[in-house]
Parts: structure tokens; C-alpha cells; sequence
């Protein structure tokens, strides 16, 4: 082992900035990092052990026990419950004879939870050995198992369909479908790719790619909205020793997956816009940050690369413009959804704990390294070639005054036609049921758990950033289901689980009022819980960084559009109730102190 | 000259040095802003939220923001003031926190805030969670139950290489501070009494010195948190 691990931690040149890809290494050759790899680890480093704990700790896909050879994550998105998640979760601990959270005694299977996986639109899913296995059924379970106790390696698990488009390639080989359902400027197959850097960016200055991207309006994709151009201008005017371009792939926003797709479809064009975004900010470094979750692109992508280097389009002098040098590496996560958060990237890609940072400074004026950086999502980078291919104007004739361009949008949840949508800003919500063919719609979940759930007196609203804002996430909830306990409820506890836990508003709050709103599920509340939700989740304001900002959401907006459905639940004759359980506490406490409980003395 | 820059804090004219924090700067200009995490010279991480104050209707925490000139600042407001009520409230609840049996009552910044707040009984439901208390390392206590997640140990507490003898576990929820076995045997003792100084409350405690000053002539049983800030 204490060679393994030296080469490992040598292959990255004894830098701890680098801990991501060593951990990630370790965990994939050992299965787990254990305390030996610790020692070795922190000695090597020049860190100590709990230092290098925390930030394994930290991610959802370090272990520091055995997760089994076959380690199985199965998806737990509210999505992933509508389509069966409980039935396939039962036939996993059926045939494999253990709970979730378990390994086998024979080290051979082990079973865990994850939050969503970006795979919405072809749930229950769920990733084993980083290969992603999508549509299960009890049935599926079965054959998996019993082929793992055969002896099979995980790619002989997949059975013949794997998914459309290039899930088919070689170098994917993914069962994954990428369920393109419209295509707009950047889905559509006209563009062939490398031609602005090869044909257009020669001629224009980085001045004048900025001038363009801001004349576009375009505004983040990611969630946020930030004008795009004015970052790369503030970012191109910062000092620095060197400027870096960061491409956020972390998709970690329950009921999101187009970057996914995107990232399948239109590698090129992602990386072509980076390397736009390398000339306009002179950068020569761009980093990938993808989620592990979609590990299985790694090699996939990295042929992308290799590819567009042989071509010049990535390397040295490319598009023949002198002095113009810019490549891409891939760094993955480890499973956490705040390392979406922009700074709490940077930290993951610096190799520590995704803790989000103080803001100022922004990554424009420091960012990974210290240094001036821009981060954008995807789908942002994508948008710029074809801005800097046709000019901002032209840009500017889609969507609205406000929203320009096209949106990606990830729709899931109860409608006949899941998959990715591109459309102009601008579309209404009862346009986007009619399209996606969701009848009898209970609500929609706009922007995904931290953004709004709306209820039909609202689906004449707009998607845009002066109305609805959305990073893409769009699920739909028919008729038939319990929207507080199956939707609200999944939503906070993925909040009180991904939360960092630095801000004492983040880390609590959403806490207490998940008690509360469990209080209420289990009859016990009153009308003053209601109010004390209301006021609560105000707190939530004073934390640093969008996750705790809005982790109250799934809770202010039910309590809002779907007012009801809580009224139902409380109690009428009762002004106040504990919620204390009596039963419940005596028999905990006896448990403790070893006597036996008898309620009928009483 | 051209260093200073004027400001205003709930409407009183300040002056400072360009380049300081607001809790800095409002300490020189004689106004008290309550922090739980930030300790004076050290790199401020903004993990209690204690010290958020209110610029151009954004809440901000003042021991991360630097001052700007003609910045106006909202601090001792009703709002504000309710919203750091809340929070020292939630610490309360989300940890075990007994100060009549506690070791460092009157010496403890959150007792402290309690009293400065005037909360009488948290809003919030009592978790009571089940919380370890280690005390393998012979020089030092690390008392879970009473751990406030701010981070000062953390980043003050290293060896002469540098490395920390503390670190964060997990995350969300579930964190935890932790401190180092091997390292922590090691402890000398002085730097066990500079953790136990710096922690703002009573989860690191020097073995055998808990009570070496008699409880009522502490520091803040003497005189409410904050109330020798002058100008
Ligand atoms: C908790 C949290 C998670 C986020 N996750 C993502 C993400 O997965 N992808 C993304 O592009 N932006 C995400 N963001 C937004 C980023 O912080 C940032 O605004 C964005 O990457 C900037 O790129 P853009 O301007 O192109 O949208 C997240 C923000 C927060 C607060
Ligand atoms: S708001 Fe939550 S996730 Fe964001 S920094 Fe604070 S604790 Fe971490
Ligand atoms: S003192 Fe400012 S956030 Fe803790």
C-alpha cells in the first residue's frame, strides 16, 4: 500500500491543491481509504490526519470504510420515488439480504443512498462502480444481483439498450438517454464546431469578444443570472499572475440534467466556448469541474480533448493566433451539491472541504489560486460561440427584453415526454405543461428544490429573470401526490444533507423547521406552527452563500401556494401542542437505563 | 489623509482606515457589533452570522466585510437585533449547553450573548442531541456537546510545522470539530491553555483547570459582553 500511495500522491507532484484527484484515486484503487491510507497520506502531505479526514469526510463518495466491491447508489430524488424507487429499493435489500447504508459480510455488495443523480427524466436509477444504471425495476434488481454473484464485471451488468445519440459511442457505452425533445440554437446540429475559433476569433480582438457577449445581455446560466460579459470584463481587468476559466458541471440541483445531456451531445462546444472565454480574459488554464456522478464520461470526454488538441483547437497557438495558448483538465467532485456554489468549487478544486467563502472578495478578483477567475455554467459557455459566431444583436431577436437567448430546460416528474427542452425565454408555464404532455398538474417545481413551487392559479408566469427564474430544473407533480410529505419534505432533508454546515443558520434551520414540518405530518401541529414557519425561515437570510439562503424554500413557498394542504393538518380544537410523544420518550429512556416500560400502571 | 474613509453606522458618523473589517472598525469608532467566530488578527471565516449587519439591504456579516467609504451600516435596529436573538437561540437548542454546570459560565461568550439578548427561553424546540465528549488527549477536554463549530481552534491551534491539531468532520448537521489522536497526545500544555482561551465557549477545557477562578468573578459576571467597548 505504502507505495501505491506514494506514486499516487507523486503522480500529482506532492501538491496538496491536488487532494481531489488523489483521494479520488486512492478511493478508486483501494474501494475505500482507510486509516492506513490516512497515515500515508498525511505524512506525505506534510498534513495532519484530521486535516486529510476532513476532507474526506466532507464528500459523499470518500469512504474511510469498505463500501463493497459493487458499491450501489441508488438515487433518492423525490423524482425517483414517483417512478418506483421504494419497490426497487425493497428488491435490493431482498436479494442482496441487507439494509441501505450496509455492506455484505463477504465484501462483495454494499447499499447506499445519493441524492439526485441528474438522471430525472429515466428514474429509479442508480450508479454501481460509476457505471449509471437508469429505469430500474424489481425485476432489473434481480438480474443485477444475481449477476454480480456470478462473477460479472460491472460493464457485463448492462444489459444490450443503452441509451440514444452518443450514450452509444465506444467511449461511453452508457445506458443513459439523453431525451432531446427540442432544439434550439445550441442543441441544433448546425453548428460545426471550432469554426469561431478557427475562422472568427483570429480577427477579433479580446476586447471585441467581450463587447459582443456583453451586447448579447446574456446572463448566467447556472441559476444566478449574473451578466456574463460584465464577468469576463471585471475578471480580464483584475491582476494576477495568471487568470483561470472554470466550466461548473456540478449539476446538483434536484431535477436538473442538462448539462448532462449537453456535455453527451455537444462536448466541443463546451470547450470551444471556454477557450473563447481563455482569449477574452487571457487565460491559458481551464478547468472542467464535473460532478463524480458522471463519472462514466470521464473517458469519453478526455478523447474529446485529445481530439480537439490534435486539431489545435485546445494547445498552443490555436486558430494560428500567436501566443494564444489554452488547455482543459477534468476535475471531478466527490459528491456534494454546494461545491455548485461558485467559491465552493474553487475550494474542492484547491483539494479542500466545499465550504463556501466570503464574498468580497468575488473569483473575479480572487478566485482558484488566489488568482482573477471566471466560473460559468455549461450551458453559458455553449451560448458564447454562438454569440461570438453570430454577433450579440442576433442573439439579442430571442427570448425577451430582459431574458435573451434560448434556455435549456430539464423537465421531470409526471408527464408523458421527460427529457431536455430548448426553448426562448419567455415561454409560459401552461405552454411548457402542454408541450412536455402533463395533465392534471398538482404543481410545478420551478428551479428545483431551492427555487419555488407553483400551483396552477400560476402557470400564466413566465420563465425569465424578471419573473420566474430558473436554472432549468422543472418538475411536475400530477394530481395523485402528497406534495408536503413526499415532495417538501424530501426537499428540506436534502438541504439539512448537503448543507456545509459553517453557517450556524444553514446548518440548524433547516433542522428545526424540518421537526416542524414533521410535527405537522404527524397531526400534531397548530395554526402558530404555521406562523412560526413563516417567521422562522427569515433567519435563513443571514447565511453566507444561495444553499442556506434558500434551504427554507421547499417550506415558504408550500406554506405560500399551497396554504390548504397545511390547514388540512393541523389541528383544529388545539391552540398549543408540545408534540411531545410520552409512549416514545419512555420506552427511549428505558432503553437506556435497561428497565422495561408498563403503561398500565399508569 | 487619503487613507481615511468616512462611514456611518446606524446613522453615527465613523471614521477609519481603508482596508479594515467593519467589526474592527466599528470597535475603534465605540460601537459594539456581537461576534461568536471572529477572533481579532486572524483570517475571518463568517460561521456564526452573529455580527451580520444590514448594507444597502443586503445582510452581510461585518467581521468579513471590509468597510467602504460612505458605506451606511444598519446594526443595533430592531431587526438586526432579533435576527442575532434567533441565532444565539439556535445555538442553544442545537447543542447541550448547561451553564450552571458548566466550567467556563461567566468566562463564556454565548452565555454572554445570552444575557446581552435577554433571551429568557430559545424559540426553538431543544434537539438534545447525543454528543461525545473525548477526552483522550491528556492535556485537554473536547466537549461536543458544548462545540459551536466556530472554527477558532481551528485555525489558531497548529504545530511548528504548521499543521492543525483540530479539523472539521463531516459535514451539515452531522459536522463536528475534531481534534487530531496523535497530535493531540502530543499537546504541550501551553497550547492546550491557548485552545482552551480561544474557544468561545466551553468545549475545550484544560484538564484539572476548570474552575481555577471562582465562578462570579468571571469576566462577564462582572460586566455584560460588550459593554467596555468606548471610544
Ligand atoms: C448551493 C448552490 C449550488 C449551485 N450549483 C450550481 C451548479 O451545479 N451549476 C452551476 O452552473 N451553477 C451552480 N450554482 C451557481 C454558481 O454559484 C454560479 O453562480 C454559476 O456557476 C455561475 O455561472 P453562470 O453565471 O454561467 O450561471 C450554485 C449555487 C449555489 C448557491
Ligand atoms: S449557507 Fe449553508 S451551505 Fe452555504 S456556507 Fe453557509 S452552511 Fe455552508
Ligand atoms: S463573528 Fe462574524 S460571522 Fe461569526
Amino acid at each position: 500500500m505504502k507505495n501505491t500511495v506514494k506514486q499516487i500522491v507523486e503522480k500529482y507532484g506532492n501538491d496538496k491543491t491536488r487532494l481531489m484527484d488523489i483521494l479520488i484515486d486512492t478511493q478508486e484503487t483501494f474501494g475505500f481509504i482507510g486509516q492506513e491510507a490516512v497515515e500515508l497520506l498525511a505524512h506525505q502531505l506534510g498534513m495532519s490526519q484530521v486535516d486529510v479526514n476532513q476532507t474526506i469526510s466532507f464528500y459523499h463518495f470518500f469512504s474511510t470504510k469498505p463500501r463493497g466491491e459493487y458499491a450501489i447508489y441508488l438515487n433518492d430524488s423525490a423524482v425517483a420515488h414517483m417512478f418506483g424507487r421504494q419497490a426497487v429499493k425493497e428488491a435490493f435489500e431482498k436479494e442482496v439480504g441487507i439494509k441501505f447504508g450496509e455492506v455484505t459480510a463477504d465484501g462483495k455488495i454494499g447499499l447506499f443512498n445519493t441524492a439526485c443523480i441528474g438522471m430525472n427524466d429515466q428514474e429509479p436509477a442508480a450508479i454501481i462502480n460509476n457505471k449509471v444504471f437508469t429505469r430500474l425495476t424489481p425485476y432489473r434488481v434481480r438480474e443485477i444481483i444475481k449477476h454480480i454473484r456470478e462473477g460479472r464485471k460491472v460493464e457485463g451488468l448492462i444489459n444490450e439498450s443503452f441509451g440514444d445519440g452518443k450514450n452509444q459511442l465506444p467511449s461511453l457505452r452508457a445506458m443513459v438517454s439523453s431525451n432531446i425533445r427540442r432544439k434550439g440554437m445550441i442543441l441544433s446540429d448546425d453548428y460545426v464546431y471550432g469554426s469561431v475559433t478557427r475562422d472568427i476569433l483570429p480577427k477579433m480582438s479580446p476586447e471585441a469578444v467581450i463587447a459582443e457577449i456583453k451586447h448579447s445581455h446574456i446572463r448566467g446560466r447556472g441559476g444566478a443570472g449574473f451578466p456574463t460579459g460584465l464577468k469576463w470584463e471585471f475578471c480580464r481587468r483584475a491582476k494576477g499572475e495568471k487568470h483561470f476559466v472554470l466550466c461548473n458541471a456540478d449539476e446538483g440541483e434536484p431535477g436538473t440534467f442538462k448539462d448532462r445531456v449537453i456535455l453527451t451531445e455537444k462536448p466541443e462546444l463546451v470547450f470551444e466556448g471556454m477557450t473563447i472565454a481563455g482569449y477574452a480574459i487571457g487565460s491559458d488554464e481551464g478547468v472542467l469541474y464535473l460532478r463524480y456522478e458522471y463519472r462514466y464520461m470521464k473517458e469519453y470526454l478526455e478523447q474529446v480533448l485529445a481530439k480537439m488538441r490534435a486539431e489545435n483547437q485546445l494547445g498552443k497557438n490555436i486558430g494560428g493566433i500567436e501566443g494564444f495558448d489554452f488547455d482543459i483538465r477534468i476535475q471531478f467532485g466527490a459528491g456534494a451539491y454546494v461545491c455548485g456554489e461558485e467559491s465552493a468549487l474553487i475550494e474542492s478544486l484547491e483539494g479542500k472541504r466545499g465550504e463556501p467563502r466570503d464574498k468580497p472578495p468575488f473569483p473575479v478578483e480572487k478566485g482558484y489560486l488566489n488568482q482573477p477567475t471566471i466560473i460559468n455554467n455549461v450551458e453559458t459557455f455553449a451560448t458564447a460561440v454562438r454569440i461570438v459566431q453570430n454577433g450579440g444583436e442576433w442573439f439579442t431577436q430571442f427570448g425577451t427584453e430582459d431574458s435573451t437567448g434560448t434556455k435549456i430546460l430539464s423537465i421531470s416528474g409526471d408527464c408523458m415526454f421527460p427529457g431536455v427542452y430548448e426553448v426562448n425565454w419567455g415561454f409560459n408555464v401552461a405552454d411548457m405543461l402542454n408541450m412536455v404532455g402533463a395533465y392534471d398538474v398538482q404543481g410545478v417545481q420551478v428551479g428545483g428544490p431551492s427555487g419555488t413551487l407553483i400551483g396552477p392559479d400560476e402557470f400564466h408566469r413566465t420563465l425569465g429573470y424578471s419573473d420566474l427564474s430558473t436554472g432549468g430544473s422543472m418538475i411536475i407533480f400530477g394530481r395523485q401526490r402528497n406534495l408536503l410529505k413526499d415532495v417538501v419534505l424530501n426537499f428540506m432533508e436534502f438541504f439539512i444533507e448537503e448543507s456545509c454546515g459553517s453557517c450556524s443558520t444553514c446548518r440548524n434551520m433547516t433542522q428545526v423547521m424540518t421537526n416542524k414540518l414533521k410535527k405537522i405530518l404527524n397531526g400534531k401541529g397548530v395554526a402558530k406552527d404555521l406562523d412560526d414557519l413563516k417567521q422562522w425561515g427569515k433567519v435563513l437570510q443571514a447565511s453566507r452563500c444561495g444553499l442556506g439562503q434558500t434551504a427554507g424554500n421547499p417550506i415558504i413557498s408550500s406554506l405560500k401556494n399551497f396554504a390548504p394542504l397545511y390547514d388540512a393538518l393541523i389541528q383544529k380544537d388545539k391552540d398549543f401542542d408540545e408534540g411531545f410523544d410520552l409512549v416514545a420518550s419512555v420506552q427511549n429512556s428505558c432503553k437506556y437505563v435497561g428497565r422495561v416500560p408498563n403503561f398500565n400502571h399508569h | 489623509m487619503s487613507n481615511l474613509i468616512k462611514f456611518k453606522i446606524d446613522g453615527v458618523e465613523c471614521m477609519t482606515e481603508r482596508g479594515k473589517f467593519i467589526v474592527e472598525a466599528a470597535l475603534e469608532n465605540g460601537i459594539f457589533i456581537p461576534t461568536l467566530c471572529n477572533m481579532p488578527g486572524v483570517k475571518p471565516k463568517g460561521s456564526c452570522r452573529i455580527c451580520t449587519v444590514k448594507i444597502n439591504g443586503r445582510l452581510m456579516t461585518s467581521c468579513t466585510t471590509p468597510v467602504a467609504d460612505g458605506m451606511e451600516i444598519e446594526s443595533n435596529s430592531a431587526e438586526i437585533n432579533e435576527l442575532r436573538k434567533s441565532i444565539v437561540e439556535l445555538l442553544f437548542v442545537s447543542g447541550n449547553h448547561f451553564c450552571p454546570a458548566c466550567e467556563k459560565s461567566g468566562n463564556c461568550e454565548l452565555q454572554a450573548l445570552g444575557y446581552y439578548y435577554q433571551m429568557m427561553v430559545p424559540r426553538y424546540p431543544y434537539e438534545f442531541p447525543l454528543r461525545e465528549v473525548d477526552a483522550s488527549s491528556p492535556h485537554i477536554i473536547k466537549d461536543q456537546n458544548r462545540c459551536i463549530l466556530c472554527k477558532r481552534c481551528i485555525k489558531t491551534i497548529k504545530d511548528e510545522e504548521g499543521k492543525s491539531f483540530f479539523a472539521f468532520h463531516d459535514r451539515g448537521h452531522r459536522l463536528e470539530v475534531v481534534l487530531d489522536k496523535e497530535m493531540g497526545s502530543q499537546m504541550s500544555e501551553a497550547l492546550a491553555e491557548e485552545a482552551m482561551k480561544n474557544c468561545p465557549v466551553g468545549s475545550i477545557l484544560k484538564k484539572e483547570k476548570g474552575f481555577n477562578q471562582a465562578i462570579g468573578s468571571r469576566k462577564f459576571d462582572k460586566k455584560a459582553i460588550g459593554s467596555d467597548v468606548k471610544l
